[in-house]
């Protein structure tokens, strides 16, 4: 049987960084994988939840259960989405039991990118090459939510010309916590400065990481203080074509 | 009691940033007991699972708190021990106060317990002319600098080597020193004096047992031993939840609390006290009182979605690896409780609405959910406690907090609901955008609430074209291709 993978597109990189999810589908390509996108998503309904919305977070979710109902394999490439459909959902349709087991359903189907790579399709060299020295940023909804921790280092290890190098506390929030980076910007930026820091000290000269979002909260201090270190998503790395 | 000053939540954290002593205290603090505590689990014979238990523990005490303090004050008053129960903090600083005039008090000698200063317990003698001493030697500097403990366990924290021996020397009158063995000499000097004359001693109760009817306390200076046998009279504080059933669920409690609190296998000192002295002995207390507090404990037991909060054994743990107070300390959070713990505890016990910037202020990392020894999920209750707060609560009394921003997202909900009006936002957030990127295209600027991003850092600008449109042309030609 032919195998088949359903994107589902974090709201960040469908937005701002396009080129994530386009490299995202070379790595499937890459592997002779087919790759669906439906074309009517939006978002996971994350940023509602955090916040409190639960009623508005529901609305999000039916949309995305509605759209991603048929699709066998839903593969994304963020962490906190993942999350958020995994161990969210359950507890938005709690009082709803059909939808409930929709959610649970749906769930059960949802894969965290490198998660899916090298638990599900056991591929860990996908022949990537990428110059110099990276640092893997462990986002708090990967490591502590979904408990990807190993498989995105496995992955870059077999990058050639690449060296994985731990920052210090690389287990750390970046500080950005969605809406409370704009609510409590002082804290979130405090937070972020000593992330900065240990990216830093580490001596790489790309951070990498599998969620847009803490990604974009490190790149806009990086770009903020022009320091000359890249902020990539992984698949960027294993797919090519970053500038 | 204790004034609340989450209101201040802010102001108070940029305060504790801009604090480069805090800051390297805080760090250290973090690196040592957080990282220490998170090994300590790991070398666990029975491994880190051995949290889940302990959780399991505590729920069935939390669930059976009725028969078990049953059982607990029954057997202290067979030794000739006194248990109030007390509804609230002004029933239960009137007894202790009744109790301290009964034996015309004037020296109160303290060890560490934040119920006290839940409670307010030491401005109420003060204000009735009886002095408390703290002694543990942490919470001793935070009162003789006249301050509020910023941590649970190290309430001294934000405390310099240098301010300390400045302090020290001024209230002491000892010479100026910075170096630690000196400094604990003189403070251990002073309190020896306050042990041997105080009347009263006070403490807190870090678990009790209903099986064998005691409270156990610990501590690593041996003060708490001190406070509660030397003074005639001992006053146990204790919140009503604190208690499991049997003597074995005490072993996995304590070494849990000791290598949560503190990276260690065991605090130095473990008291059980079950009563005053026995007629055949010669040391202890005359009288011993156990005062049982519920204090809005009974009203967080009442609701099963926040009952778990009731599990809590005030260890800390999540303090040292949370990331918001590794840069705020604790004095933002406004009250005897802080970081994590702090930031569910407090709305609960003092309104949602009035310690709201504690439900908020936070990243919902996680970090503190790993770090507790009785895996409390305290991010489930964080975001529980915004959903009162966006939606309104009649059963905790909470009235919606943001009207407008329950407008906008209700608003986006439909949006998101639809691919068609997403891209009609896309559109227009792309314009309106567009003009504040920079030569080299990141945005350093914004108004209104994106200020709170653009202040500290860069922000990529929204993509000329979205992925799904993208994706949407690539189909097609594709189609067109194959045909």
């Amino acid at each position: 049987m032919e195998r088949k993978v359903t994107l589902f597109i974090q709201c960040i990189i469908d937005g701002i960084y396009p080129e994530v999810g386009f490299a995202a589908v070379r790595i499937f390509e890459k592997l002779g994988i087919n790759v669906e996108c439906p074309s009517g998503q939006t978002c996971c309904g994350q940023p509602a939840f955090n916040s409190g919305y639960r009623k508005e977070a529901r609305r999000a979710a039916e949309h995305f259960i509605s759209i991603f109902s048929d699709a066998e394999t839903i593969v994304c490439p963020s962490g906190s989405c993942v999350n958020m459909v995994r161990n969210h959902y359950p507890e938005l349709f709690r009082d709803d039991a059909k939808m409930l087991e929709r959610a649970k359903d749906i769930g059960s189907r949802t894969f965290e990118l490198t998660e899916y790579l090298v638990d599900v399709l056991k591929v860990e060299d996908l022949g990537a090459r990428y110059e110099g020295r990276i640092t893997y940023h462990d986002s708090c909804h990967l490591i502590r939510g979904i408990g990807v921790i190993e498989q995105p280092r496995k992955l870059i290890r077999k990058i050639r010309g690449a060296e994985l190098i731990e920052m210090k506390d690389s287990d750390r929030c970046c500080g950005f916590g969605g809406a409370f980076s704009v609510k409590y910007p002082e804290i979130s930026a405090a937070i972020l400065e000593d992330k900065i820091g240990n990216i830093i000290t580490s001596g790489a000269e790309t951070v990498t990481g599998c969620d847009m979002g803490c990604l974009m909260n490190i790149q806009g201090l990086l770009s903020r203080k022009r320091l000359p270190v890249r902020a990539l998503h992984i698949a960027q790395l294993l797919g090519g074509q970053w500038k | 009691m204790t004034n609340l000053t989450a209101e201040k939540y802010r102001e108070e954290a940029i305060r504790g940033i801009n604090d480069p002593v805090l800051q390297k205290a805080l760090a250290d603090l973090q690196m040592r007991l957080g990282r220490g505590a998170e090994e300590a689990y790991r070398n666990l014979p029975e491994g880190p699972g051995l949290r889940r238990k302990a959780h399991e523990i505590r729920m069935k005490a939390v669930l059976n708190l009725d028969s078990l303090l049953e059982r607990l004050s029954e057997k202290i008053r067979s030794r000739g021990g006194h248990v109030f129960f007390a509804k609230d903090a002004h029933e239960a600083v009137k007894y202790c106060l009744d109790t301290a005039k009964r034996n015309n008090v004037r020296l109160a000698v303290k060890g560490k317990s934040m119920l006290s200063e839940e409670i307010g317990l030491n401005d109420a003698f003060a204000a009735a002319g009886i002095e408390v001493a703290e002694t543990d030697l942490g919470e001793y500097i935070i009162q003789l600098a006249g301050e509020r403990p910023s941590h649970i366990i190290a309430p001294a924290i934000h405390k310099t080597r240098n301010e300390i021996g400045l302090l020290f020397s001024e209230k002491l009158g000892i010479p100026f020193t910075t170096d630690p063995g000196t400094l604990t000499k003189a403070a251990r000097k002073a309190l020896r004096e306050k042990f041997l004359s105080a009347q009263m001693g006070i403490t807190g109760c870090n678990i009790a047992c209903a099986e064998t009817g005691h409270i156990t306390v610990v501590s690593n200076e041996g003060n708490i031993r001190m406070s509660s046998t030397l003074p005639k009279v001992h006053v146990a504080l204790m919140g009503m939840e604190r208690i499991t059933e049997r003597l074995s669920d005490h072993d996995i409690l304590f070494r849990l609390l000791s290598r949560g609190a503190a990276a260690q296998k065991m605090a130095g000192y473990v008291s059980y006290i079950g009563g005053p002295r026995p007629a055949d002995q010669a040391d202890g207390p005359d009288e011993f009182h156990l005062v049982i507090i519920d204090n809005g404990r009974a009203k967080i037991l009442a609701d099963e979605e926040f009952r778990e909060m009731l599990c809590c054994i005030r260890c800390g743990a999540c303090l040292n690896m949370c990331p918001v107070y590794g840069k705020i300390g604790g004095h933002a959070y406004g009250y005897a409780y802080s970081g994590p713990v702090g930031a569910v505890v407090t709305p609960l016990l003092k309104g949602i609405n009035r310690a709201k910037d504690l439900c908020l202020g936070e990243t919902l990392c996680g970090a503190c959910r790993d770090a507790c020894p009785v895996d409390i999920d305290l991010p489930r209750m964080l975001l529980l406690l915004r959903s009162k707060l966006a939606d309104g609560d009649l059963k905790w009394d909470v009235r919606r907090e943001n009207p407008a921003e329950k407008i906008m997202y209700g608003m986006w909900s439909g949006i998101v609901s639809r691919r068609w009006t997403y891209d009609v936002m896309l559109g227009l957030s792309r314009k309106v955008l567009k003009p504040f990127a920079g030569k080299d295209g990141m945005i350093s600027s914004l108004p209104l609430f994106m200020k709170g991003w653009t202040g500290s850092r860069d922000m990529k600008p929204l993509a000329k074209e979205s992925f799904i449109s993208q994706w949407r042309k690539r189909e097609n030609k594709k189609g067109n291709d194959e045909r």
